[in-house]
């Protein structure tokens, strides 16, 4: 994964084309020394092309899912703090949020905005903040009971203070393996928008939009199908799987279950 | 029983509400004025006729309270207006028949995937850390993972023009017409067969870890080891004891990853062009079709309402607890 970043960033250095630079006499070629994952329609290199799709699909993911968490951890610490009137709305709010089917959300906002890089990062990480809200609100539910939370108000710390400095600090475990497991999630949703040709717009190239433009030439060029659909497998694999070791790092009680069991054997 | 049933109908009214109001704040994010929609790359004329059919349709020009108050009252009179698109045809009755494809096809997704994820899930739990735990976990992260278009793609590929088995677009072959009548059904289900792979492997994956997990915590309790130790077969103890109670998490689940099942059949049938309701989204928003994008987003999030009602009403009939919390809950 670090590796993966690392492509990300030093696309720039490492691609071995200008990943928006059509050659005509090389169009769809397959695979080869020269285009070691081929060319596209516009005989584009598709290495290249990934390369720097990778970088505008890990910025969706990071920045949509950073959006995302500080909305619900905002409103998910005001309804686990405050409970009562505030707790009730926002609890609705959250419900309500998640009776919409997500995708045909994201379609009509997109309808009504001009989809860029930025309004699909705005609109995914706005339509992706109820689970970490209601893992917030559950944690604030727990822990504001806890002594060390009770002895500070009993000193008269203020409200804002006890939340950020005694809450909130305790309540982020959750919240980081959320994180974890949205950035994936983002980047599936991303290139499913840009997928449709709705995402990220052309010439910006995206493992979403390649594949869109591979759909047309299935017949002829596999390679514009395959590989970037790998790219979009390997990454969201690889931060499924951290999301879950970090889980079971933070979770102690998984940990314990899994040891009864293997006891009893 | 029939109170609980009542009580969450009465739940569900402030949601409904809930829907058109975000629905409503969806059709004011345009920005400017909110008459000054952007249409793209049409002409000027071409713009100005949107404009002036958004604000006869929407009461752009009149306060906003009044514009939902008017809204409303259409909607509650199923009255979504005319589609932009040329035919101008009603938008109730463009979704209307698209509305039956999209709802076979989702209902046929959910019973394949409980009809396999029940008996994967029982299974790798009754036998953790086995070889089929592990091929199934191994399955389970790679399904998760898998962009279900860019499966639809690879299995077009495979099946469709390497293997040239299976029909990969569409609902019906050229020739339909001519078949005779269960050749044209075969035909149908041909059709069908690949979009309902796609569209079942991402939520298998969900399901068959759910059912695990959850049939692991049922097997460690008191009770199912009190049923082993009156005797009873292993195949009675986990089928008739343990099933039972595990499955009762799975309906809450089923209810709460509807709208994400709903949402994949836009990726699906774009792929596959079949005509249903995400293909109409897809098209509208491309066409900017705002009455139909519109109607979509409030009637596919109503369905999705009324679905999640039903699972929870289903879980209150086979969770005898539910009715007895319900009960203590009224006095």
């Amino acid at each position: 994964m670090v590796l993966l970043a690392l492509l990300a960033i030093l696309a720039p250095a490492l691609a071995p084309w200008d990943p928006n630079r059509p050659d005509v006499r090389k169009i769809l070629d397959a695979p080869s020394g020269v285009h070691p994952l081929g060319t596209d329609q516009l005989g584009r290199d598709v290495l290249s092309r990934m390369l720097y799709g990778a970088r505008v699909s890990l910025a969706v993911g990071f920045v949509s899912v950073g959006i995302a968490s500080l909305i619900g951890t905002m409103l998910g610490a005001a309804a686990g703090y405050h409970g009562g009137v505030v707790d009730a709305t926002l609890m609705r709010l959250v419900d309500l949020m998640l009776v919409f089917p997500r995708f045909f959300l994201l379609l009509a906002v997109l309808a009504f905005l001009r989809p860029s890089i930025w309004t699909i990062m705005a609109v995914i990480g706005l339509t992706g903040w109820m689970g970490v809200a209601r893992l917030v609100r559950a944690e604030f539910l727990a822990l504001k009971e806890r002594e060390f939370v009770v002895w500070s108000q009993a000193v008269g710390a203020s409200g804002l203070r006890i939340v950020w400095r005694h809450i909130l600090p305790n309540a982020m475990a959750p919240v980081l393996v959320a994180m974890t497991l949205g950035i994936p999630a983002a980047i599936l949703t991303e290139s499913g928008l840009s997928f449709l040709g709705l995402g990220v717009q052309p010439p910006h190239a995206t493992w979403g939009n390649i594949l869109n433009e591979g759909k047309d030439a299935i017949e002829i060029g596999w390679w514009l199908s395959v590989y970037p659909g790998l790219a979009i497998l390997v990454t969201v694999l690889s931060y499924n799987l951290l999301g879950e070791g970090i889980r079971d790092a933070l979770d102690p009680r998984l940990r314990q279950s899994v040891g009864r069991i293997v006891t009893r054997r | 029983m029939l109170r609980y049933a009542l009580r969450r109908l009465l739940l569900a009214v402030p949601l409904l509400i809930g829907i058109t109001f975000v629905s409503f704040i969806v059709i004011h994010l345009a920005p400017g004025t909110p008459g000054e929609v952007q249409t793209g790359d049409l002409s000027i004329q071409s713009d100005r006729d949107v404009q002036k059919l958004l604000m006869e349709l929407y009461d752009l020009d009149k306060p906003l309270h009044v514009q939902y108050a008017k809204w409303l009252t259409r909607l509650v009179r199923f009255d979504f207006g005319r589609s932009f698109s040329p035919d101008a045809r009603p938008v109730l009755q463009k979704i209307g028949e698209r509305l039956p494809i999209t709802l076979l096809l989702n209902v046929v997704e959910m019973l394949i995937i409980i009809a396999l994820a029940v008996p994967i899930g029982v299974l790798s739990a009754t036998r953790q850390y086995s070889m089929f735990d592990k091929v199934t976990t191994v399955f389970v992260f790679v399904g998760f993972a898998t962009p279900d278009f860019w499966l639809a793609l690879l299995l077009m590929i495979l099946f469709g023009v390497q293997l040239g088995w299976l029909p990969i677009s569409g609902l019906r072959s050229l020739n339909w017409e001519y078949l005779s009548f269960w050749r044209q059904q075969g035909d149908f289900a041909s059709h069908l067969v690949l979009p309902i792979i796609v569209a079942t492997f991402g939520g298998l994956a969900g399901f068959s870890r759910y059912m695990r997990q959850s049939m692991l915590e049922v097997i460690r309790q008191d009770y199912v080891q009190s049923a082993r130790a009156k005797g009873l077969a292993e195949r009675v103890v986990i089928g008739k004891h343990a099933l039972r109670n595990a499955m009762l998490p799975i309906v809450t689940v089923l209810g709460l990853s509807l709208p994400g099942l709903i949402g994949g059949s836009v990726i699906v049938e774009s792929i596959f062009a079949i005509p249903g309701m995400g293909q109409l989204m897809v098209q509208a928003v491309f066409e900017r079709d705002y009455p139909v994008i519109m109607g979509n987003l409030v009637i596919v999030s109503t369905l999705t309402l009324g679905a999640n009602l039903l699972a929870d009403v289903t879980y209150g009939l086979v969770d005898p607890r539910i009715r007895v919390g319900a009960r203590r809950g009224r006095r």
